[in-house]
């Protein structure tokens, strides 16, 4: 549905996107996930046809971006990032507006902004205007703008940024709920978001591809290296001692000392054995054990395993 | 179609806020005062013949034009620029729309602002109309000349409105702009007849002055009408100017 062959983008001498290439299948629920700067937008405002790729080719649905834009667009719903709206028009009106752009038949409009406010959850405030909505109203009016004309293809840059957690939650299941029926690209730079909500996940840093996995592959990945963070209230030395004793720790980080508790990160590949054992020795030998937490492994982690993985090979 | 939604879009934009309606309430206030003034001392100072012939071209090219100048800025600035500001104009540059259909819907709907301006002063020649009955058709003129002369300044604000994100330089520019248009030709004795005789074509002044003394001049006309088209033609490029800059 989505058909991505060697695209580069310059924007003067700076090179935006270096020679990507993906596909996206029909139905494909797909996270573009990536620090800021590294060239998710450029990439989305490239398939929306916002501007055209230096090189390379671009493909919705069969059709190519630079030569059929209306009807590419017409097949595409877009969340851009940080979704401005406009703010003198109430909820109602501007989407009636977006219906009505993007060809959805007079005779279904009024059935279709009904169920699609519905859907957004947006029936409390469809009277409001844009510009008095909270972060989180506007944002599923963002959304709700994309989906209007029931597209095939939809393009959601950093959907739920600044969102408090229940709203991702719904904003999330929303999204999941489109998967079969819709393809999805989405960008985010937050990384349990991609592990619940997409099938499949490029990682892009400095406009390249540097991995394209599933999502399990992904989450196992930073399972890897799993990291647990332990407070222990006891004796420094013997703690340090007997922790780094414990089979599996491979390596042992201590932290800053907080109210007089040893507070260590244990690096180890067992995962929840470990765990087992830490809380056993600290228990046996009658120590406090005040925390013991799994550090989920941060993006900035993986970028930079990734990034030393790819070096690694091009070496 | 889509054109169309743009512009119901746009006009709902308008009314939204109260801008249009002080605005329409100080420009009806304003020329309604020099109306009664410069009819009064026409009336009682009287300057020769055709007395109201001289005070209605008087009236449209001094009053009516000149505060139409005054205030289209204050509504073209943010026709474009004010998208871009916002973010918004990645919107309609994704929706299924083409540039063209975006800049002809702002500046249609623009126009339609500013003719509500323009019916409000059929007011005047209305009220002289009930005391002395006179031959309307100079009128015809008189308003033909002023929403052309009303559409070259939309024209001209949309595409100093493309050029920009700030919309007080988009106003304060377009103001600049129109003036210069203007005044182009007013200080005759400062430069040589010949580039007088250049000047006077490209200036606004010397267009609308023909229409508003009621005649109706096909030069004139071309005029307007491919001042109008200049800008939108430039405005067309400069929207199209992201496709090789990347910025919207």
């Amino acid at each position: 549905m989505i058909a991505v062959e060697g695209l580069v983008k310059d924007f003067g001498r700076t090179r935006a996107v270096a020679g990507v290439s993906f596909h996206v299948a029909a139905g494909e629920i797909m996270g573009l996930l990536g620090p800021n700067g590294s060239g998710k937008t450029t990439i989305m405002r490239i398939l929306t046809g916002f501007f055209p790729p230096t090189a390379g080719n671009v493909a919705i649905d069969g059709l190519d971006v630079e030569r059929h834009p209306l009807a590419v667009r017409e097949r595409i719903g877009y969340l851009p990032e940080n979704v401005v709206l406009y703010p003198d028009l109430t909820v109602v009106r501007f989407l009636r507006f977006c219906a009505e752009v993007k060809g959805v038949p007079a005779s279904a409009r009024r059935a279709r902004l009904d169920e699609v406010i519905a859907a957004c959850g947006l029936t409390e405030v469809a009277g409001k205007l844009i510009g008095k909505l909270s972060k989180g109203y506007r944002q599923r009016v963002g959304i709700a703008q994309a989906i209007v004309h029931r597209p095939r293809v939809l393009i959601l840059d950093e959907p739920t940024v600044g969102l408090d957690p229940r709203q991702i939650i719904e904003i999330r299941t929303l999204i999941t709920s489109l998967a079969g029926s819709t393809t999805v690209l989405l960008s985010t730079h937050i990384l349990p978001e991609v592990s619940m909500t997409c099938g499949r996940v490029i990682i892009i840093d400095y406009g390249r591809i540097i991995a394209e996995d599933t999502a399990l592959g992904l989450t196992q990945r930073v399972r890897g290296s799993d990291e647990t963070r332990v407070r222990v209230v006891g004796p420094r030395p013997e703690v340090l001692a007997a922790l780094a004793t414990v089979t599996g720790v491979d390596e042992l980080r201590e932290e800053a000392a907080t109210d007089g508790a040893v507070t260590v990160v244990a690096r180890s590949t067992r995962g929840d054995d470990v765990r087992r054992d830490i809380a056993a020795l600290v228990v046996g030998r009658g120590w406090g054990l005040v925390e013991m937490r799994p550090l989920a492994m941060s993006l900035e982690d993986l970028f930079v395993r990734l990034v030393r993985d790819d070096r690694d090979a091009a070496a | 179609m889509r054109t169309l939604a743009l512009v119901r879009k746009e006009l709902a934009s308008y009314f939204a806020g109260p801008l249009v309606y002080v605005v329409i309430g100080a420009f009806l206030c304003a020329t309604g005062l020099q109306f009664y003034t410069t009819l009064n001392s026409y009336v009682t100072i009287g300057f020769g013949l055709n007395i109201l012939d001289h005070f209605w071209e008087e009236f449209f090219v001094n009053y009516i034009a000149f505060y139409l100048l005054i205030v289209v800025p204050l509504f073209t600035m943010r026709l474009i620029a004010e998208e871009r500001r916002l973010g918004t104009i990645e919107l309609l540059y994704t929706y299924p729309l083409r540039d063209r259909e975006i800049m002809v819907a702002k500046f249609a709907a623009c126009l339609v602002v500013f003719l509500l301006f323009v019916a409000g002063t059929l007011l005047y020649p209305a009220i002289v109309y009930a005391i002395q009955p006179f031959d309307p058709r100079p009128f015809l003129a008189r308003y033909l000349g002023t929403v052309l002369f009303l559409a070259s300044c939309i024209a001209c604000g949309l595409f100093i409105s493309s050029l920009t994100e700030s919309q007080v330089i988009a106003s304060s520019c377009t103001f600049v702009a129109l003036l210069l248009f203007w005044i182009l030709t007013w200080n005759e004795a400062a430069v040589s007849t010949s580039l007088v005789t250049v000047l006077s074509q490209v200036s606004t002044f010397d267009h609308f002055h023909a229409f508003a003394t009621g005649v109706i001049d096909a030069k004139d006309c071309l005029y307007f009408v491919f001042f109008i088209g200049l800008f939108l033609f430039l405005t067309l490029r400069s929207m199209e100017s992201r496709q090789w800059r990347g910025r919207r």
